[in-house]
């Protein structure tokens, strides 16, 4: 392997990553303060998605379309938090499932009704479609460039926020233990529904830039979602930080996964198992690795609770 | 001896009438939504244009259509097929997409004696030993399209070809056919989870194989998305890139543009075809639904017209199996490819174009036919098949 190969499989293993964590943060921030598992977090980012398409469709500017799609998701979130999921914190894990599991397939088919089922087209704007060259032999999508730039920016004001702010003192002293946060005088409920609209517009900041590399369409937030919950479980229920380490963990070991296990297995295996066995264990390698760090580790990377 | 006894009693009671129905039942189940959405709603709509060409029924019987998406899930298929065969008591089933959705379903299909007429996925499973009378495919075998492609690419010169198709059934058979008939050079195959979106991956380590030509697989929204990121990531300029005929398709153009001008791509179908019943198809298609026609929508409406022609040569008499299932093994009617006849499998014999995409006249981006690759092409399976 070329060292111009692995560094845009990095590339590409980071896009993901930050990515995830956009999703994730805002999961892990509600699974770690209110202790409420919450399925319909995917259905956000697909909101976003289709925010962020009707927006561009209608309006032509694709930056534009990024800033409506989070305050719109964010409005969302808010409304969704304060008439219904408040009602669940205080109930068992299995009545959150089945609740916000109602909620995702409530809000896919009204989204399919709205819609339609089939896939809407969002594209990248023309100044960032076509490819940059980064260094000599190595030429990378401009808009996947954006996309890093984006959630490295996000990635580092959500860490001030946290670790630097009085507010995010006390979203830490909620996610450690909410009972004495809200002894200490924490009004941990208002907090919360301002937590879930942040999650809610890092989610819809998340699907509107993965829509034009993807594509928008009914149940994407699914399979976003499973990936979201193993990146909340290596890097700790509710840690920011082990949010943004487990979400790069993720995003790499996947690409790599993708990019060097078919091959590698080809240098020790016939050709025809290799070519059956490279694919499937590519994608199942993240789920290995959640294993192997949940054997070492039980609480995660980065546990929240002491 | 019972058995023979009531089987001929059965026979009596069901050929006694032998009066013609005046209906047929069609279960339609096709993959609707999510990213193969396009091809299975092309299918549709060709279909539905066959029996509007038809006289708004089949062979002189009213249809009765019901249409259910499959979700390119097999468990939302295989109730589906429970539905059309023991409540619904369908007569023909068509419709799929995806051989990882009717590889699952066919076999209570076949078991039920009910006649299924694939519109588009033709696996190797049923084209050799396992042929059934009761399966057909009006398409194509899985090899055919590849086959075309590799044959062509093996002679222009590509020493190194890379190969890239989603790991299920139609993808592997897909990559056997074009290594059945290229010569002359390697391969490398990379196998992609079927409905990927994301190829930034596969399209890394494309660009670092440094191979002569690609060849991509990647049917509905995932040929969309591969090809777009192939532009954006600069290796248009690279590599070149031939594709499968549905990838390459006029729903493919329309949502890419500009950059797949120049692709070649091999079909057995295309809407340049210069026989009356293609014209027809064509302007008529455009008049109901204001696109271009694809490949798949051909497919749907050469089987409405094959499933009329049946109908058309039994007399309405579709209680009598034997012999409808006679009268489609016949497929007297007007293929929009042209020439189309039935192997001993129920796969086509037929030929296979290389297509190119270019900018015409008009300015318009669409597919061009430039030559035959194949004629008259037979799969390589049907010798196998003794169709008991």
């Amino acid at each position: 392997m070329t060292w111009q190969l692995a560094l845009e499989q990095a590339l590409n293993g980071v896009q993901l990553g930050l990515m995830l964590f956009l999703i994730a943060a805002g999961l892990t921030l509600v699974f770690g303060i209110m202790d409420m598992i919450n399925l319909a977090h995917g259905s956000l980012y697909m909101i976003g998605a289709y925010a962020a398409a009707s927006v561009a469709q209608a309006s032509g500017s694709f930056a534009l379309a990024l800033v409506a799609a989070v305050a719109i998701t964010a409005v969302i979130g808010v409304l969704l938090e304060t008439i219904l999921l408040r009602h669940f914190y205080a109930r068992d894990h299995l009545s959150q499932v089945l609740g916000t599991f109602a909620l995702l397939l409530m809000i896919n088919e009204a989204v399919r009704m709205i819609f339609g089922s089939q896939p809407i087209m969002l594209n990248t704007p023309q100044a960032l479609a076509g490819p940059v060259s980064l260094l000599p032999g190595l030429r990378y999508p401009a808009y996947r460039l954006f996309v890093i730039g984006v959630g490295l920016a996000i990635a580092l004001l959500l860490y001030v926020l946290v670790a630097r702010t009085r507010t995010g003192m006390r979203v830490r002293a909620g996610a450690s233990n909410r009972e004495m946060a809200t002894a200490m005088g924490v009004n941990v409920r208002v907090l919360f529904t301002a937590l879930f609209g942040v999650g809610a517009g890092l989610c819809a900041l998340a699907g509107a830039m993965l829509g034009p590399i993807l594509s928008v369409q009914v149940g994407m937030g699914e399979s976003v979602l499973i990936l979201a919950f193993v990146v909340v479980v290596i890097g700790g229920i509710g840690s920011i930080r082990g949010a943004l380490v487990g979400a790069l963990l993720i995003g790499m070991v996947d690409t790599m996964g993708r990019a060097l296990l078919p091959a590698l297995l080809r240098s020790v295996l016939p050709p025809a198992a290799a070519s059956s066995v490279g694919p499937a264990l590519a994608s199942i390698a993240i789920y290995v690795l959640m294993a192997a760090i949940l054997m070492w580790r039980p609480q995660g990377l980065f546990p929240a609770r002491g | 001896m019972k058995r023979t006894i009531a089987a001929l009693a059965l026979g009596i009671a069901l050929a006694s009438p032998l009066q013609a129905a005046d209906q047929i039942r069609v279960g339609f189940l096709s993959t609707l939504s999510g990213p193969g959405a396009a091809l299975g709603i092309d299918i549709r709509d060709g279909f539905n244009l066959g029996i509007k060409h038809a006289g708004g029924n089949l062979g002189g019987l009213r249809v009765e259509l019901v249409v259910v998406d499959d979700q390119q899930n097999p468990d939302v298929a295989r109730q589906a097929v429970e539905r059309f065969v023991k409540s619904q008591k369908a007569d023909i089933l068509t419709g799929v997409v995806f051989s990882s959705v009717l590889l699952p379903i066919l076999p209570a299909i076949v078991q039920s004696e009910t006649v299924y007429i694939s519109p588009n996925t033709g696996p190797k499973d049923y084209a050799g030993e396992k042929c059934s009378p009761y399966f057909y495919v009006t398409s194509w075998q899985n090899e055919d399209i590849p086959g075309a492609a590799g044959k062509y690419m093996g002679e222009k010169g590509y020493k190194k070809v890379y190969l890239i198709a989603p790991n299920y059934p139609g993808g592997r058979e897909t990559v056997e056919g074009f290594k059945r008939l290229y010569k002359g050079g390697t391969t490398e195959e990379v196998y992609t989870k079927l409905g990927q979106l994301d190829y930034s991956a596969e399209l890394a380590a494309l660009r670092a194989a440094k191979p002569d030509a690609a060849y991509v697989f990647l049917p509905g929204g995932m040929g969309v998305n591969f090809i777009k990121q192939f532009v954006a990531a600069g290796l248009n300029t690279e590599v070149p890139l031939f594709l499968y005929g549905s990838s390459a398709d006029e729903d493919t153009i329309k949502a890419v543009g500009d950059p797949m001008v120049g692709l070649f791509n091999t079909a057995q179908w295309n809407h340049d075809f210069d026989n009356p019943q293609n014209r027809n198809f064509v302007a008529e298609f455009q008049k109901e639904y204001g696109r271009l026609p694809t490949m798949h929508a051909s497919q749907g409406y050469d089987t409405a017209m094959l499933i009329d022609a049946a109908i058309r040569d039994v007399k309405g008499k579709i209680e009598d199996k034997a012999a409808l299932r006679k009268a489609l093994e016949a497929a007297n009617f007007k293929s929009v490819r042209g020439n189309f006849r039935f192997n001993s499998n129920h796969y086509p014999i037929q030929s296979i174009y290389l297509r190119q995409i270019v900018k015409d006249a008009g300015g318009r981006i669409t597919n061009k036919t430039v030559s035959r690759v194949l004629a008259d092409h037979a799969d390589a399976y049907a010798s196998s098949c003794t169709m008991r």
